[in-house]
Protein backbone atom coordinates (compact mmCIF):
# COMPACT_ATOMS: atom_id res chain seq x y z
CA UNK A 1 0.00 0.00 0.00
CA UNK A 2 1.51 3.28 -1.08
CA UNK A 3 1.21 5.97 1.32
CA UNK A 4 -0.56 8.71 -0.99
CA UNK A 5 -0.22 11.90 1.67
CA UNK A 6 4.01 10.99 1.92
CA UNK A 7 4.27 11.22 -1.80
CA UNK A 8 2.18 13.99 -1.82
CA UNK A 9 4.19 15.77 0.74
CA UNK A 10 7.61 14.61 -0.69
CA UNK A 11 6.44 15.64 -4.65
CA UNK A 12 5.27 19.28 -3.12
CA UNK A 13 8.67 19.48 -1.13
CA UNK A 14 11.17 18.50 -4.06
CA UNK A 15 9.14 20.78 -6.40
CA UNK A 16 9.69 23.62 -3.97
CA UNK A 17 13.34 23.04 -3.49
CA UNK A 18 14.07 22.81 -7.08
CA UNK A 19 11.95 26.19 -7.67
CA UNK A 20 13.67 27.26 -4.63
CA UNK A 21 16.99 26.69 -5.96
CA UNK A 22 16.00 28.18 -9.57
CA UNK A 23 15.11 31.39 -7.77
CA UNK A 24 17.92 31.62 -6.14
CA UNK A 25 20.20 30.79 -8.36
CA UNK A 26 18.77 33.38 -11.10
CA UNK A 27 19.12 36.02 -8.38
CA UNK A 28 22.73 35.08 -7.46
CA UNK A 29 23.54 36.17 -11.09
CA UNK A 30 21.68 39.51 -10.62
CA UNK A 31 23.64 39.81 -7.36
CA UNK A 32 26.78 38.80 -8.61
CA UNK A 33 26.41 41.60 -10.88
CA UNK A 34 25.18 44.45 -8.31
CA UNK A 35 27.74 43.32 -5.82
CA UNK A 36 30.51 43.70 -8.80
CA UNK A 37 29.65 46.99 -10.09
CA UNK A 38 29.28 48.06 -5.90
CA UNK A 39 32.92 46.52 -5.38
CA UNK A 40 34.22 48.37 -8.47
CA UNK A 41 32.67 51.53 -7.76
CA UNK A 42 30.32 51.45 -10.30
CA UNK A 43 26.04 50.69 -10.33
CA UNK A 44 25.13 47.89 -11.92
CA UNK A 45 21.98 46.41 -14.27
CA UNK A 46 19.43 49.25 -13.27
CA UNK A 47 17.68 49.57 -16.27
CA UNK A 48 15.15 46.35 -16.10
CA UNK A 49 12.45 47.08 -13.54
CA UNK A 50 13.44 48.73 -10.87
CA UNK A 51 16.80 48.67 -9.76
CA UNK A 52 17.37 46.06 -12.58
CA UNK A 53 15.52 43.18 -10.44
CA UNK A 54 14.10 41.65 -13.70
CA UNK A 55 17.73 41.28 -15.32
CA UNK A 56 18.04 37.56 -14.73
CA UNK A 57 14.57 37.05 -16.91
CA UNK A 58 16.41 39.27 -19.76
CA UNK A 59 19.44 37.58 -19.27
CA UNK A 60 17.66 33.86 -19.43
CA UNK A 61 15.32 35.21 -22.46
CA UNK A 62 18.65 36.24 -24.43
CA UNK A 63 19.83 32.48 -23.74
CA UNK A 64 16.87 30.67 -25.05
CA UNK A 65 16.42 33.04 -28.12
CA UNK A 66 20.38 32.23 -29.08
CA UNK A 67 21.30 30.18 -31.98
CA UNK A 68 22.00 26.57 -31.21
CA UNK A 69 25.46 25.37 -32.20
CA UNK A 70 26.64 22.12 -32.02
CA UNK A 71 30.37 21.59 -33.85
CA UNK A 72 30.42 19.04 -36.55
CA UNK A 73 33.30 17.67 -34.88
CA UNK A 74 31.37 16.83 -31.43
CA UNK A 75 29.90 13.85 -29.91
CA UNK A 76 26.42 14.97 -30.18
CA UNK A 77 24.76 12.76 -27.26
CA UNK A 78 27.73 13.37 -24.85
CA UNK A 79 28.05 17.30 -25.67
CA UNK A 80 24.04 17.41 -24.40
CA UNK A 81 24.50 15.29 -21.85
CA UNK A 82 27.32 17.17 -20.35
CA UNK A 83 25.30 20.43 -19.12
CA UNK A 84 22.86 18.16 -18.62
CA UNK A 85 24.81 16.02 -15.86
CA UNK A 86 26.29 19.54 -14.61
CA UNK A 87 22.66 20.53 -13.89
CA UNK A 88 21.09 17.26 -12.06
CA UNK A 89 24.35 16.57 -10.12
CA UNK A 90 24.19 20.23 -8.89
CA UNK A 91 20.18 19.69 -8.44
CA UNK A 92 20.33 16.33 -6.24
CA UNK A 93 22.31 17.43 -3.27
CA UNK A 94 20.17 19.66 -2.18
CA UNK A 95 17.70 16.34 -1.36
CA UNK A 96 19.53 15.49 1.87
CA UNK A 97 19.76 19.14 3.34
CA UNK A 98 17.09 20.05 6.40
CA UNK A 99 15.43 23.49 5.04
CA UNK A 100 13.32 24.15 8.14
CA UNK A 101 12.58 22.74 11.41
CA UNK A 102 10.57 19.76 11.39
CA UNK A 103 6.72 20.92 10.93
CA UNK A 104 4.39 19.50 13.53
CA UNK A 105 0.68 18.94 12.52
CA UNK A 106 -2.06 18.89 14.76
CA UNK A 107 -2.29 15.51 14.98
CA UNK A 108 1.34 15.62 16.19
CA UNK A 109 2.96 14.15 13.36
CA UNK A 110 6.21 15.39 12.03
CA UNK A 111 6.97 16.29 8.70
CA UNK A 112 10.52 16.86 8.07
CA UNK A 113 11.30 20.13 5.82
CA UNK A 114 14.03 17.13 3.92
CA UNK A 115 13.19 15.35 1.24
CA UNK A 116 15.61 12.35 2.42
CA UNK A 117 16.60 12.36 6.00
CA UNK A 118 19.19 9.45 5.17
CA UNK A 119 21.77 8.09 7.77
CA UNK A 120 25.07 9.14 5.41
CA UNK A 121 23.45 12.18 4.18
CA UNK A 122 26.45 13.95 3.66
CA UNK A 123 28.61 10.93 2.44
CA UNK A 124 25.55 11.22 -0.41
CA UNK A 125 26.30 15.01 -0.32
CA UNK A 126 30.03 14.26 -1.35
CA UNK A 127 29.07 11.23 -4.21
CA UNK A 128 27.35 13.31 -6.30
CA UNK A 129 29.84 16.39 -6.33
CA UNK A 130 32.14 13.29 -7.06
CA UNK A 131 29.90 12.96 -10.09
CA UNK A 132 29.68 16.63 -10.66
CA UNK A 133 33.23 16.28 -12.01
CA UNK A 134 31.79 14.42 -15.15
CA UNK A 135 29.98 17.24 -15.90
CA UNK A 136 32.99 19.02 -17.04
CA UNK A 137 35.08 16.52 -17.95
CA UNK A 138 32.20 15.00 -20.83
CA UNK A 139 31.09 18.96 -21.66
CA UNK A 140 35.00 19.55 -22.56
CA UNK A 141 35.59 15.97 -23.93
CA UNK A 142 32.72 16.04 -26.55
CA UNK A 143 33.12 19.87 -27.71
CA UNK A 144 36.33 18.53 -29.41
CA UNK A 145 38.59 21.54 -28.55
CA UNK A 146 41.73 21.76 -27.59
CA UNK A 147 41.40 24.37 -25.13
CA UNK A 148 37.93 22.80 -23.51
CA UNK A 149 39.56 19.39 -23.31
CA UNK A 150 42.37 21.13 -21.48
CA UNK A 151 40.18 23.05 -19.00
CA UNK A 152 38.24 19.91 -18.59
CA UNK A 153 40.94 18.19 -17.63
CA UNK A 154 42.46 20.74 -15.01
CA UNK A 155 38.90 20.53 -13.61
CA UNK A 156 38.96 16.86 -13.25
CA UNK A 157 42.32 17.19 -11.29
CA UNK A 158 41.55 20.16 -9.20
CA UNK A 159 38.25 18.86 -8.10
CA UNK A 160 39.64 15.28 -7.40
CA UNK A 161 42.46 17.50 -5.32
CA UNK A 162 40.19 19.54 -3.26
CA UNK A 163 37.54 17.03 -2.45
CA UNK A 164 40.57 15.25 -0.35
CA UNK A 165 41.09 17.83 2.42
CA UNK A 166 37.53 19.04 2.52
CA UNK A 167 36.66 15.30 3.84
CA UNK A 168 39.06 15.25 5.59
CA UNK A 169 38.31 18.54 7.51
CA UNK A 170 34.62 17.32 7.87
CA UNK A 171 35.99 13.91 9.47
CA UNK A 172 36.44 16.19 12.45
CA UNK A 173 32.79 17.46 12.65
CA UNK A 174 31.34 13.93 12.02
CA UNK A 175 34.01 12.81 14.88
CA UNK A 176 32.17 15.00 17.10
CA UNK A 177 28.24 14.97 15.85
CA UNK A 178 28.88 11.54 15.65
CA UNK A 179 26.64 10.85 12.79
CA UNK A 180 26.68 11.20 8.81
CA UNK A 181 22.77 12.39 9.27
CA UNK A 182 22.46 15.68 8.23
CA UNK A 183 19.44 16.26 10.43
CA UNK A 184 21.23 15.20 13.60
CA UNK A 185 24.19 17.63 12.81
CA UNK A 186 21.85 20.15 13.53
CA UNK A 187 20.23 18.82 16.70
CA UNK A 188 23.56 18.42 17.86
CA UNK A 189 24.69 22.09 17.05
CA UNK A 190 21.35 23.52 18.31
CA UNK A 191 22.57 21.47 22.03
CA UNK A 192 26.14 22.08 22.15
CA UNK A 193 26.72 24.84 20.01
CA UNK A 194 27.59 25.59 16.54
CA UNK A 195 30.36 23.45 14.96
CA UNK A 196 32.33 26.94 13.94
CA UNK A 197 33.59 27.43 17.56
CA UNK A 198 34.76 24.15 17.73
CA UNK A 199 36.32 23.91 14.61
CA UNK A 200 37.22 27.48 13.03
CA UNK A 201 40.21 25.58 10.91
CA UNK A 202 37.81 22.75 9.85
CA UNK A 203 35.05 25.53 8.41
CA UNK A 204 38.13 27.77 7.02
CA UNK A 205 39.50 24.29 4.84
CA UNK A 206 35.88 23.15 4.17
CA UNK A 207 35.17 26.81 2.47
CA UNK A 208 38.03 26.98 0.54
CA UNK A 209 37.76 23.48 -0.50
CA UNK A 210 34.14 24.64 -1.57
CA UNK A 211 34.97 27.39 -3.34
CA UNK A 212 37.25 25.21 -5.42
CA UNK A 213 34.36 22.91 -6.04
CA UNK A 214 32.33 24.88 -7.28
CA UNK A 215 35.09 26.18 -9.60
CA UNK A 216 34.69 30.13 -8.08
CA UNK A 217 37.48 32.69 -8.12
CA UNK A 218 40.07 31.95 -7.32
CA UNK A 219 39.84 28.45 -8.32
CA UNK A 220 38.14 28.82 -11.53
CA UNK A 221 40.90 27.25 -13.74
CA UNK A 222 38.21 24.96 -15.53
CA UNK A 223 36.42 28.59 -16.73
CA UNK A 224 39.48 30.40 -16.95
CA UNK A 225 38.45 33.35 -19.38
CA UNK A 226 41.20 35.16 -20.36
CA UNK A 227 44.03 31.86 -20.56
CA UNK A 228 41.34 29.13 -21.94
CA UNK A 229 39.21 31.09 -23.37
CA UNK A 230 35.83 30.25 -21.53
CA UNK A 231 37.40 26.58 -20.79
CA UNK A 232 35.06 23.59 -21.27
CA UNK A 233 31.88 25.85 -22.11
CA UNK A 234 33.92 27.30 -24.89
CA UNK A 235 31.58 25.54 -27.82
CA UNK A 236 28.57 25.67 -25.71
CA UNK A 237 25.99 28.32 -26.83
CA UNK A 238 22.36 29.14 -26.01
CA UNK A 239 20.34 27.05 -23.06
CA UNK A 240 23.31 24.73 -23.07
CA UNK A 241 25.44 27.69 -21.87
CA UNK A 242 22.76 28.34 -19.89
CA UNK A 243 22.32 25.36 -17.91
CA UNK A 244 26.51 25.38 -17.02
CA UNK A 245 26.34 28.63 -15.84
CA UNK A 246 23.04 28.15 -14.21
CA UNK A 247 24.83 24.95 -12.29
CA UNK A 248 27.63 27.04 -11.24
CA UNK A 249 25.30 29.10 -9.20
CA UNK A 250 23.23 26.26 -7.74
CA UNK A 251 26.05 24.39 -6.87
CA UNK A 252 27.02 27.87 -5.03
CA UNK A 253 23.58 27.97 -3.20
CA UNK A 254 23.93 24.21 -2.05
CA UNK A 255 27.19 24.50 -0.81
CA UNK A 256 26.27 27.42 1.08
CA UNK A 257 23.57 25.83 2.61
CA UNK A 258 25.82 22.65 3.40
CA UNK A 259 28.45 24.75 5.08
CA UNK A 260 25.55 26.43 6.81
CA UNK A 261 24.19 23.27 7.87
CA UNK A 262 27.46 21.62 9.17
CA UNK A 263 29.10 24.32 10.99
CA UNK A 264 26.84 27.36 11.67
CA UNK A 265 24.29 25.09 12.78
CA UNK A 266 21.76 24.66 10.14
CA UNK A 267 18.36 26.06 10.38
CA UNK A 268 19.37 26.39 14.24
CA UNK A 269 18.31 30.20 15.70
CA UNK A 270 21.28 31.31 17.80
CA UNK A 271 21.29 32.36 21.65
CA UNK A 272 17.69 31.54 22.07
CA UNK A 273 15.17 28.61 23.24
CA UNK A 274 12.37 29.27 20.39
CA UNK A 275 10.37 26.62 22.48
CA UNK A 276 9.58 29.12 25.01
CA UNK A 277 7.68 31.76 22.48
CA UNK A 278 4.91 29.93 22.33
CA UNK A 279 4.32 30.44 18.34
CA UNK A 280 2.55 27.66 16.58
CA UNK A 281 4.74 25.21 14.97
CA UNK A 282 3.57 26.93 11.65
CA UNK A 283 5.79 29.79 12.22
CA UNK A 284 8.54 28.17 13.90
CA UNK A 285 9.02 26.27 10.96
CA UNK A 286 8.40 30.07 9.00
CA UNK A 287 11.35 31.45 10.97
CA UNK A 288 13.95 29.20 11.37
CA UNK A 289 13.88 28.43 7.69
CA UNK A 290 14.19 32.34 7.29
CA UNK A 291 17.08 32.49 9.37
CA UNK A 292 18.36 29.51 7.47
CA UNK A 293 18.60 31.12 3.80
CA UNK A 294 19.85 34.02 6.08
CA UNK A 295 22.81 32.14 6.65
CA UNK A 296 22.96 31.35 3.26
CA UNK A 297 22.82 34.49 1.72
CA UNK A 298 25.70 35.52 4.34
CA UNK A 299 27.68 32.68 2.20
CA UNK A 300 26.63 33.34 -1.12
CA UNK A 301 27.24 37.29 -0.69
CA UNK A 302 31.01 35.68 1.11
CA UNK A 303 31.27 33.72 -2.58
CA UNK A 304 30.78 36.76 -4.75
CA UNK A 305 33.08 39.17 -2.33
CA UNK A 306 35.82 37.29 -3.05
CA UNK A 307 35.46 36.59 -6.17
CA UNK A 308 35.88 40.29 -6.96
CA UNK A 309 38.88 40.80 -4.85
CA UNK A 310 40.89 37.72 -5.88
CA UNK A 311 42.82 37.18 -8.80
CA UNK A 312 42.98 33.34 -10.78
CA UNK A 313 45.31 30.99 -8.95
CA UNK A 314 48.30 29.47 -11.29
CA UNK A 315 47.44 26.09 -11.98
CA UNK A 316 50.71 25.27 -10.06
CA UNK A 317 49.87 27.65 -6.93
CA UNK A 318 46.63 25.58 -6.84
CA UNK A 319 48.15 22.07 -6.57
CA UNK A 320 50.14 23.17 -4.28
CA UNK A 321 47.75 24.99 -2.12
CA UNK A 322 45.69 21.84 -2.28
CA UNK A 323 48.24 19.39 -1.72
CA UNK A 324 51.14 20.79 0.25
CA UNK A 325 48.75 23.18 2.11
CA UNK A 326 45.49 22.04 3.24
CA UNK A 327 45.89 18.23 3.39
CA UNK A 328 48.54 18.74 6.17
CA UNK A 329 46.94 21.13 7.96
CA UNK A 330 43.07 19.32 7.64
CA UNK A 331 45.35 15.86 8.47
CA UNK A 332 46.33 18.35 11.65
CA UNK A 333 43.27 19.36 12.52
CA UNK A 334 41.66 15.89 12.90
CA UNK A 335 44.07 14.57 14.83
CA UNK A 336 44.06 17.08 17.46
CA UNK A 337 40.53 16.78 17.12
CA UNK A 338 40.49 13.28 18.01
CA UNK A 339 42.60 13.97 20.89
CA UNK A 340 40.70 16.42 22.23
CA UNK A 341 37.83 14.20 22.36
CA UNK A 342 39.40 11.31 23.22
CA UNK A 343 40.82 13.12 26.36
CA UNK A 344 37.35 14.18 27.51
CA UNK A 345 35.65 11.35 26.87
CA UNK A 346 37.95 9.90 29.66
CA UNK B 1 74.49 57.14 -7.22
CA UNK B 2 71.22 56.90 -5.29
CA UNK B 3 69.42 60.18 -6.28
CA UNK B 4 66.25 59.33 -3.89
CA UNK B 5 65.78 57.25 -0.77
CA UNK B 6 62.84 56.03 -2.15
CA UNK B 7 64.79 52.73 -4.18
CA UNK B 8 63.38 49.52 -2.12
CA UNK B 9 65.38 46.24 -2.22
CA UNK B 10 63.07 43.97 -3.60
CA UNK B 11 62.35 40.96 -0.98
CA UNK B 12 62.46 37.86 -2.76
CA UNK B 13 62.63 36.01 0.66
CA UNK B 14 61.02 32.31 0.08
CA UNK B 15 57.54 32.61 1.52
CA UNK B 16 56.60 31.25 4.94
CA UNK B 17 54.04 28.43 5.61
CA UNK B 18 51.45 31.33 6.88
CA UNK B 19 52.32 33.56 4.02
CA UNK B 20 51.77 30.56 1.22
CA UNK B 21 48.51 29.85 2.55
CA UNK B 22 47.86 33.44 1.51
CA UNK B 23 44.97 34.05 3.92
CA UNK B 24 46.42 37.79 5.79
CA UNK B 25 46.91 39.31 2.14
CA UNK B 26 43.40 38.06 0.97
CA UNK B 27 41.58 39.18 3.88
CA UNK B 28 43.76 42.49 3.41
CA UNK B 29 42.10 42.67 0.30
CA UNK B 30 38.48 41.70 0.89
CA UNK B 31 38.62 44.51 3.44
CA UNK B 32 40.07 46.83 0.51
CA UNK B 33 36.63 45.99 -1.44
CA UNK B 34 34.26 46.04 1.15
CA UNK B 35 34.98 49.44 1.59
CA UNK B 36 34.24 50.28 -1.95
CA UNK B 37 31.25 48.72 -1.42
CA UNK B 38 30.00 52.04 1.25
CA UNK B 39 31.80 54.73 -1.22
CA UNK B 40 29.68 57.42 -3.50
CA UNK B 41 29.41 55.81 -6.81
CA UNK B 42 30.41 58.25 -9.54
CA UNK B 43 28.02 57.05 -11.92
CA UNK B 44 25.64 59.68 -13.65
CA UNK B 45 22.68 57.91 -14.55
CA UNK B 46 22.67 58.98 -18.10
CA UNK B 47 19.28 59.44 -19.77
CA UNK B 48 17.82 60.49 -16.36
CA UNK B 49 20.72 62.56 -14.93
CA UNK B 50 23.02 64.50 -17.56
CA UNK B 51 26.23 65.97 -16.19
CA UNK B 52 26.01 70.01 -16.32
CA UNK B 53 28.71 71.52 -19.02
CA UNK B 54 31.53 74.29 -19.24
CA UNK B 55 29.71 77.48 -20.90
CA UNK B 56 32.17 76.98 -24.00
CA UNK B 57 31.50 73.26 -24.32
CA UNK B 58 30.93 72.74 -27.82
CA UNK B 59 28.47 69.89 -29.10
CA UNK B 60 26.29 70.13 -32.28
CA UNK B 61 25.94 72.92 -34.13
CA UNK B 62 23.26 75.37 -34.51
CA UNK B 63 22.49 78.10 -37.39
CA UNK B 64 21.83 81.00 -35.49
CA UNK B 65 18.73 84.10 -36.44
CA UNK B 66 18.96 87.54 -35.46
CA UNK B 67 16.19 88.95 -33.02
CA UNK B 68 13.53 89.09 -35.60
CA UNK B 69 14.39 85.63 -37.10
CA UNK B 70 15.69 86.32 -39.84
CA UNK B 71 18.63 84.03 -41.26
CA UNK B 72 22.18 85.30 -40.11
CA UNK B 73 23.97 83.11 -42.72
CA UNK B 74 24.88 84.45 -46.08
CA UNK B 75 27.14 81.51 -47.36
CA UNK B 76 29.56 82.86 -47.80
CA UNK B 77 31.72 79.79 -47.13
CA UNK B 78 34.46 80.92 -44.61
CA UNK B 79 33.38 78.32 -42.14
CA UNK B 80 33.60 75.16 -44.88
CA UNK B 81 37.12 76.55 -45.60
CA UNK B 82 38.29 77.09 -41.70
CA UNK B 83 36.55 73.81 -41.12
CA UNK B 84 39.44 71.05 -40.67
CA UNK B 85 37.81 67.87 -41.34
CA UNK B 86 36.01 69.21 -44.61
CA UNK B 87 32.95 68.55 -43.58
CA UNK B 88 31.02 71.56 -44.22
CA UNK B 89 29.38 72.27 -47.91
CA UNK B 90 26.64 74.84 -48.49
CA UNK B 91 25.02 76.26 -51.54
CA UNK B 92 24.32 80.27 -52.20
CA UNK B 93 21.32 81.65 -53.16
CA UNK B 94 20.46 84.88 -53.67
CA UNK B 95 17.30 86.54 -51.90
CA UNK B 96 14.52 87.23 -54.14
CA UNK B 97 11.97 90.28 -53.20
CA UNK B 98 9.20 89.84 -50.75
CA UNK B 99 11.97 87.08 -48.82
CA UNK B 100 13.43 89.93 -46.54
CA UNK B 101 11.48 88.62 -43.16
CA UNK B 102 13.31 85.53 -44.23
CA UNK B 103 16.94 86.29 -44.48
CA UNK B 104 18.84 89.22 -43.32
CA UNK B 105 20.97 90.11 -46.19
CA UNK B 106 21.37 90.07 -49.92
CA UNK B 107 23.02 86.13 -49.94
CA UNK B 108 21.74 83.15 -48.28
CA UNK B 109 22.52 79.19 -47.68
CA UNK B 110 19.87 77.30 -50.20
CA UNK B 111 21.56 74.19 -49.07
CA UNK B 112 23.99 74.07 -45.87
CA UNK B 113 24.76 70.68 -44.66
CA UNK B 114 27.17 69.39 -42.23
CA UNK B 115 28.14 65.83 -41.93
CA UNK B 116 28.27 64.87 -37.96
CA UNK B 117 30.86 61.50 -38.31
CA UNK B 118 32.93 64.16 -39.79
CA UNK B 119 33.12 66.94 -37.49
CA UNK B 120 35.58 66.81 -34.86
CA UNK B 121 33.74 69.58 -32.80
CA UNK B 122 37.05 71.89 -32.94
CA UNK B 123 34.81 75.32 -33.03
CA UNK B 124 36.73 76.79 -35.80
CA UNK B 125 33.55 77.43 -37.84
CA UNK B 126 32.67 79.00 -35.15
CA UNK B 127 35.85 81.38 -35.00
CA UNK B 128 35.56 82.22 -38.86
CA UNK B 129 31.84 83.20 -39.27
CA UNK B 130 31.81 86.69 -39.55
CA UNK B 131 28.15 87.14 -39.76
CA UNK B 132 27.71 85.27 -35.89
CA UNK B 133 25.45 82.75 -37.94
CA UNK B 134 27.19 79.46 -36.51
CA UNK B 135 27.80 78.02 -33.02
CA UNK B 136 28.34 75.20 -31.44
CA UNK B 137 25.56 74.52 -28.81
CA UNK B 138 25.22 72.36 -25.86
CA UNK B 139 23.42 69.40 -27.46
CA UNK B 140 25.52 66.36 -28.27
CA UNK B 141 24.96 62.59 -28.67
CA UNK B 142 23.69 62.42 -31.81
CA UNK B 143 22.13 59.08 -32.73
CA UNK B 144 20.68 57.76 -35.94
CA UNK B 145 19.98 53.71 -37.74
CA UNK B 146 22.20 54.95 -40.69
CA UNK B 147 25.09 57.06 -42.03
CA UNK B 148 23.15 59.30 -43.74
CA UNK B 149 21.31 60.61 -40.78
CA UNK B 150 24.55 61.92 -39.31
CA UNK B 151 24.33 64.44 -42.81
CA UNK B 152 22.51 67.20 -41.05
CA UNK B 153 20.47 69.78 -43.29
CA UNK B 154 19.87 73.06 -42.66
CA UNK B 155 16.43 72.49 -41.42
CA UNK B 156 18.16 70.19 -38.50
CA UNK B 157 20.36 72.55 -37.72
CA UNK B 158 18.30 76.14 -37.97
CA UNK B 159 17.61 77.44 -34.75
CA UNK B 160 13.77 77.62 -33.90
CA UNK B 161 12.43 81.06 -34.70
CA UNK B 162 12.57 83.35 -32.06
CA UNK B 163 9.09 85.16 -32.16
CA UNK B 164 7.42 82.19 -33.29
CA UNK B 165 8.75 79.85 -30.91
CA UNK B 166 10.24 81.79 -28.14
CA UNK B 167 10.49 78.56 -25.96
CA UNK B 168 12.19 76.28 -28.25
CA UNK B 169 14.66 79.29 -29.38
CA UNK B 170 15.45 80.38 -25.67
CA UNK B 171 16.20 75.87 -24.68
CA UNK B 172 18.22 76.13 -27.88
CA UNK B 173 20.37 78.76 -27.14
CA UNK B 174 21.40 77.18 -23.96
CA UNK B 175 23.80 79.29 -21.56
CA UNK B 176 26.33 80.10 -24.41
CA UNK B 177 27.86 83.25 -23.76
CA UNK B 178 28.60 85.37 -26.43
CA UNK B 179 25.06 85.28 -28.14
Amino acid sequence: MIDWWFLLEKTILIAGIIGLSFFIAMYTTYAERKVAAWLQDRRGPNRAGPFGIFQPLADGGKLFFKEEIIPLASNRFLFVLGPALAMITALITSSVIPWAAPFTTKGGTQIPMQVADVNMGILLVFSFVSVGVYGIMIGGWASNNKFSLMAAVRGASQMVSYELPMGMSLIAVLMMTGSLQMSTIVSYQAEHGWNIWYQPLGFLIFFICALAECNRTPFDLPEAENELNFGYHQEYSSMKLGFYLFAEYINMFISSAIMATLFFGGYDIPFVKEELWGLSPFWLTVISFGVFMAKISFFLFVFLWIRWTIPRFRYDQLMNLGWKKLIPLALINMVITAAVILYFKK
Amino acid sequence: MQLTNRAKQVDRKPMTFLESIYLWNIMKGMGITISHLFKKKATINYPEQTRSFSKVFRGLHVLNRDAEGRENCTACGLCAVACPAEAITMEGAERLPGEEHLYREEKYAAKYEINMLRCIFCGLCEEACPKDAIYLSQTFAPANYGRKGFIYKKEELLIPHPVNEPEAYKKALGEKVNN
